[in-house]
């Protein structure tokens, strides 16, 4: 699966990973993935909780080094 | 050497009034040359519109005239950039002349655009222009009671304001005696009701002992003017009486429309702070794609770096510092009382608990700001 987009989001307080999910999926088209990366020890909980309530898909989730790799498909 | 700064905000005036002091030699025997392309003969203090949505400030007092607060070995244009041309070193303006440059620095901020929800222009009150802010105002001081609905879109610029917007309208319907006949709820895009944990952790046993109720996972989706009703994009729908919304930003439309970065915003290199790809072209404040908090804090400490450095380029051939992602921002918390938020990229804010002092220290900054964008503070 080919990554769209990747949002850099590592050391960041504010606006947070989260924020810069939700304002590059606004850009992003359906179908795009984008893989965001993360630090935030919350991000692997609260981005698929928020992937799932919007109706994207979440399609991968894994930690390297410490930092979160999370892949996210914009379904509409 | 040519330096060309675009934008006469907060960043841009700091950049030219520091590099203007720090190369006063340099400029007086031609061998640098500072130009400022601005598109406005004024300088807005912005934080200033909050104020002003709750009769506190009046419009003009968030003004002064942009050459006033510049120093005189600075050329300064109202001419705002219509093309930028980076492969060639160069910009045309509106007025069709063409700049040349060796460093160029684009602060061309960001935009409030409401217009791209349907319905929220509308449907809601906003306090992000002058003339916003100030039907703002007027909304609220003909407000008689029911349900005022807070939400926030999607970027946005100053991160703080949806939290003490909700504080200052606590205290505006206090002081008004009809708190009682209004019920304040918030609208928060993620899962707390501030995207800094620690503002949220702080924050939410003051909304909780304000009777502020809030809704978290809650993205703006459109809004139902003629029924009052305001729609998520996670499928939620609630109803208000007054809408009082954050709205969605985007950078500047020359930015989009010259393909320098989606949303308008640019890919900066978040320590360098130069666009990625160009390294005499520096990016600062609103208009980079940073994960930073847009706001005249981060703009300011971006501009020290980013002056330093390209003074020091002159001077010894090379930068000298990195931007740590530093920003300091004020919260108004209500009861006449204030605290504040300092972070950067690797230190999490520690709040410490509102004070009047830190609440004085916010009204006299509005007015040291002055001294601040002259790049003296």
């Amino acid at each position: 699966m080919s990554v769209t987009k990747t949002i850099d989001a590592r050391d960041t307080f504010c606006p947070g990973p989260l924020m810069e999910l939700i304002s590059y999926m606004k850009h992003a088209s359906v179908g795009d993935v984008v893989e965001l990366l993360s630090t935030d020890t919350g991000s692997a909980n609260d981005i698929p909780e928020w992937v799932k309530k919007v109706g994207h898909e979440m399609v991968g989730t894994e930690q390297v080094d410490g930092v979160w790799h999370l892949k996210v498909r914009k379904a509409k | 050497m040519r330096i060309l700064v675009v934008g006469g905000g907060t960043a841009g005036t700091i950049i030219a009034n520091n590099l203007a002091r720090r190369l006063g030699p340099e400029t007086r025997s031609g061998k640098v040359r500072i130009t400022m392309l601005s598109a406005s003969d004024r300088h807005m203090y912005q934080p200033g519109l909050l104020y002003v949505a709750f009769g506190q400030m009046a419009p003009d007092q968030l003004y002064r005239d942009q050459a006033s607060l510049l120093e005189p070995n600075i050329d300064f244009h109202v001419d705002p950039v219509k093309q930028f041309m980076l492969d060639k070193n160069q910009v045309t303006t509106e007025s069709g002349k063409v700049y040349e440059y060796d460093i160029i620095v684009i602060a061309t901020g960001s935009r409030m655009v409401p217009d791209e929800t349907p319905g929220l222009t509308e449907g809601a009150e906003f306090f992000y222009t002058e003339a916003s802010a100030v039907k703002m105002y007027q909304k609220l001081r003909e407000f008689q009671g029911g349900k005022v609905a807070v939400a926030v879109g999607v970027p946005h610029k100053c991160p703080i304001a949806p939290v003490e917007v909700m504080f200052a309208l606590n205290d505006f319907f206090k002081a008004r005696g009809i708190r009682d006949k209004v019920n304040l709820k918030y609208y928060y895009p993620i899962g707390r009701i501030h995207t800094i944990e620690n503002v949220a952790k702080w924050a939410k046993p003051e909304f909780d002992k304000m009777g502020v109720e809030y809704e978290t996972l809650f993205n703006i989706r459109e809004v139902d003017a003629k029924n009052k009703i305001l729609k998520s994009e996670e499928g939620t729908e609630v109803d208000y009486d007054l809408l009082i919304v954050i709205p969605q930003h985007r950078g500047m439309e020359v930015i989009e429309r010259d393909n320098l970065g989606q949303g308008g915003w640019i890919p900066t290199d978040r320590y360098k702070l130069t666009m990625t790809g160009h390294d005499n072209v520096y990016v600062v404040g609103d208009t980079t794609n940073l994960p930073v908090s847009k706001t005249g804090s981060a703009a300011h400490f971006q501009a020290e770096v980013v002056a330093e450095n390209i003074a020091s380029i002159v001077k010894i051939g090379s930068p000298v510092r990195d931007y740590d992602g530093k920003v300091y921002c004020f919260i108004e918390a209500g009861h006449e009382k204030a605290t504040y938020a300092m972070f950067n990229y690797l230190n999490p804010p520690d709040l410490k608990p509102p004070s009047k002092p830190m609440h004085w220290f916010k009204l006299s900054y509005n007015q040291m700001y002055w001294t601040s964008v002259r790049g003296l503070l």
